[in-house]
């Protein structure tokens, strides 16, 4: 029961909702970029919430299951293909044994997320099967995936009896992942040291777009910005940092720290993207434009509930769903 | 402890996260208590705390904002009602933990191979490289934190003798590299571009994945480098 890389990716990895407990000790907490695409493609295939997954970027890797598998694909649109045909997005799939996924380009979005229903046999570290690039440990061998690689899955069951002899079999019903109205803004709540920034580059700040450079990665993304102005410049001690916070470097320009930051940080903190506009942050790549607006607490801490409400009447539809098709067809 | 004139902020780190900040500066201090109320917060967590992570003078509390608005009012956020939790926990005497600090000892090569800027930190120090290495290796540092990378740990304090700024542009570091900027010292745990100057390099692995403890050393930990000849250094390495 595994799937096989035939053809590498350029950045694809093992990521689950991330390791926690360890950044005292400058273990930081990698996971995947947009968690809630990772949870809507566990959701459709019936995992727990925060299952691993495999993240793509572009150009993703090419995969051949060696057993059927029920899979599906969440996040960005690749455009996925089994054996040369086009499969939909955000839809549960049967696959069968020798077949052949791979992604033809692009549509929309930077990460897309392949999720195998019961997941992969990985062994843990620290509590995660997060694959932390930096440290060489977790997820598939502590490393990007390769041409070659084999990975077990969890779950031993035969679909081949769903099959009926098909290549694969796409599941009628898709994920709706629209929860909120679709807004091009990504909030923000004022960093610590907002303050120190002169009137003229704080209205710069939510008013003007800002293009993501070529150096953005896991890790954090640069901002092609005119450099921001402080009033104040005091030296700051570091301190520990978090997924989207915006940090002004001393040029002026900003950097939002992602999923693979590290634990601390000593540049002023602008502002920080909410929890629940991660999502949004980590599905733009170099060239996309952003444009911040400040929000407060409690409407911050309201998206994020309706975002987890919403993951979990999916959860609960594609479960009934699911058992359906596995136990009566 | 007497918590009666701790001074602190509550900082909001984004809508997951806050920081009680306890000064913003390196003072060994301000370190300890942020360390005790680090240790005191692992012992007993605040309800809905996910990890809990200390810097120089600060500490930060991840939170779990959905289980946190499941026990709180609608309208309330979780991010004021944590703000309440920490001031409470903060007007509560901080236990003395037991002594959390542990004595390592390190050993260091200095020898020009490994320590590939302290010929330039001698030149604009005006010191002999003897002597930078006998400045290095005589105190005892603490550690005040772990961050950057996994395992490095951030020591202090370095004697203003040998105090240099950070190189203008970060270069290539191999592990073990031992560096220091400012009044710290630290050693790359991992390969990795580094911004402090280079004067020598440990044998030791400050980071090992397959161990159940992966790191080396802890905040709080008391540090001794000796020096050791590059002969020396092949010995430990093999053994490591």
């Amino acid at each position: 029961m595994s799937v096989k890389i035939i053809k590498a990716g350029i950045a694809d990895s093992i990521q689950d909702a991330g390791r926690y407990g360890y950044q005292h000790l400058g273990i930081n907490p990698t996971g995947a970029m947009d968690k809630y695409a990772m949870q809507v493609a566990n959701a459709l295939v019936g995992n727990k919430m925060n299952e691993a997954v495999i993240e793509l970027h572009f150009p993703a890797s090419v995969f051949l299951f060696m057993q059927p598998a029920l899979i599906a694909i969440g996040g960005a649109n690749f455009s996925a293909s089994i054996n040369g045909e086009p499969v939909p997005h955000l839809h549960c799939i049967t696959v069968n044994k020798n077949d052949v996924m791979q992604f033809q380009q692009p549509l929309n979005g930077a990460r897309s997320y392949l999720s195998v229903r019961g997941g992969f046999l990985i062994k843990k570290w620290l509590d995660s099967n997060s694959t932390n690039l930096k440290a060489n440990a977790g997820g598939f061998n502590g490393r990007s995936l390769q041409k070659g690689d084999e990975i077990v899955f969890n779950d031993a069951s035969n679909y081949s009896s769903k099959l009926k002899g098909e290549e694969y079999k796409i599941l009628p019903w898709s994920a709706d992942i629209k929860f909120e109205e679709e807004a091009t803004e990504i909030l923000v709540l004022p960093g610590n040291e907002w303050e120190r920034l002169t009137d003229s580059s704080k209205n710069n700040f939510t008013n003007i777009p800002f293009s993501i450079a070529k150096k953005s990665d896991r890790m954090g993304y640069q901002l092609l910005n005119n450099p921001l102005n402080v009033i104040v410049n005091d030296e700051l001690v570091s301190t520990a940092v978090c997924f989207g916070t915006i940090q002004l470097l001393p040029d002026g320009k900003l950097v939002v720290l992602m999923a693979d930051h590290q634990t601390t940080g000593g540049y002023p903190r602008i502002a920080h993207v909410i929890a629940a506009h991660h999502y949004k942050i980590a599905q733009k790549k170099a060239g996309d434009s952003i444009l911040f607006r400040f929000t407060d607490h409690l409407t911050a801490e309201n998206l994020l509930i309706k975002q987890q409400q919403h993951l979990i009447q999916l959860q609960n539809a594609c479960n009934f769903k699911l058992n359906e098709y596995l136990t009566h067809e | 402890m007497n918590n009666t004139d701790l001074s602190y902020r509550i900082i909001s780190l984004g809508d997951t996260a806050i920081t009680i900040d306890f000064g913003n500066c390196i003072d060994i201090e301000i370190n300890k208590t942020v360390l005790k109320f680090f240790s005191s917060l692992q012992q007993q967590p605040l309800t809905g705390m996910i990890e809990v992570v200390p810097a120089y003078s600060s500490v930060t509390i991840y939170y779990e904002v959905i289980s946190i608005k499941k026990i709180i009012a609608v309208g309330t956020t979780a991010f004021d009602w944590m703000k309440e939790k920490i001031i409470e926990r903060l007007r509560q005497p901080i236990d003395e933990a037991e002594n959390i600090s542990r004595h390592v000892k390190i050993p260091v090569c200095y020898e020009n191979e490994f320590a590939t800027d302290i010929i330039y930190v001698a030149e604009k120090k005006k010191l002999t490289v003897d002597e930078i290495i006998n400045i290095h290796s005589a105190p005892q540092y603490n550690v005040y934190m772990l961050g950057f990378l996994p395992g490095f740990a951030y020591m202090g304090q370095l004697d203003e003798k040998i105090e240099m700024p950070r190189k203008p542009q970060p270069e290539n570091t191999l592990p073990g590299s031992v560096g220091i900027a400012g009044r710290q010292t630290g050693i790359y745990s991992l390969h990795s571009p580094g911004g402090w100057y280079i004067i020598g390099r440990t044998p030791i692995k400050l980071f090992d994945a397959d161990k159940e403890e992966p790191t080396l050393l802890r905040a709080g930990d008391i540090v001794k480098f000796y020096s050791i000849t590059k002969m020396e250094f092949e010995k430990i390495a093999a053994t490591q």
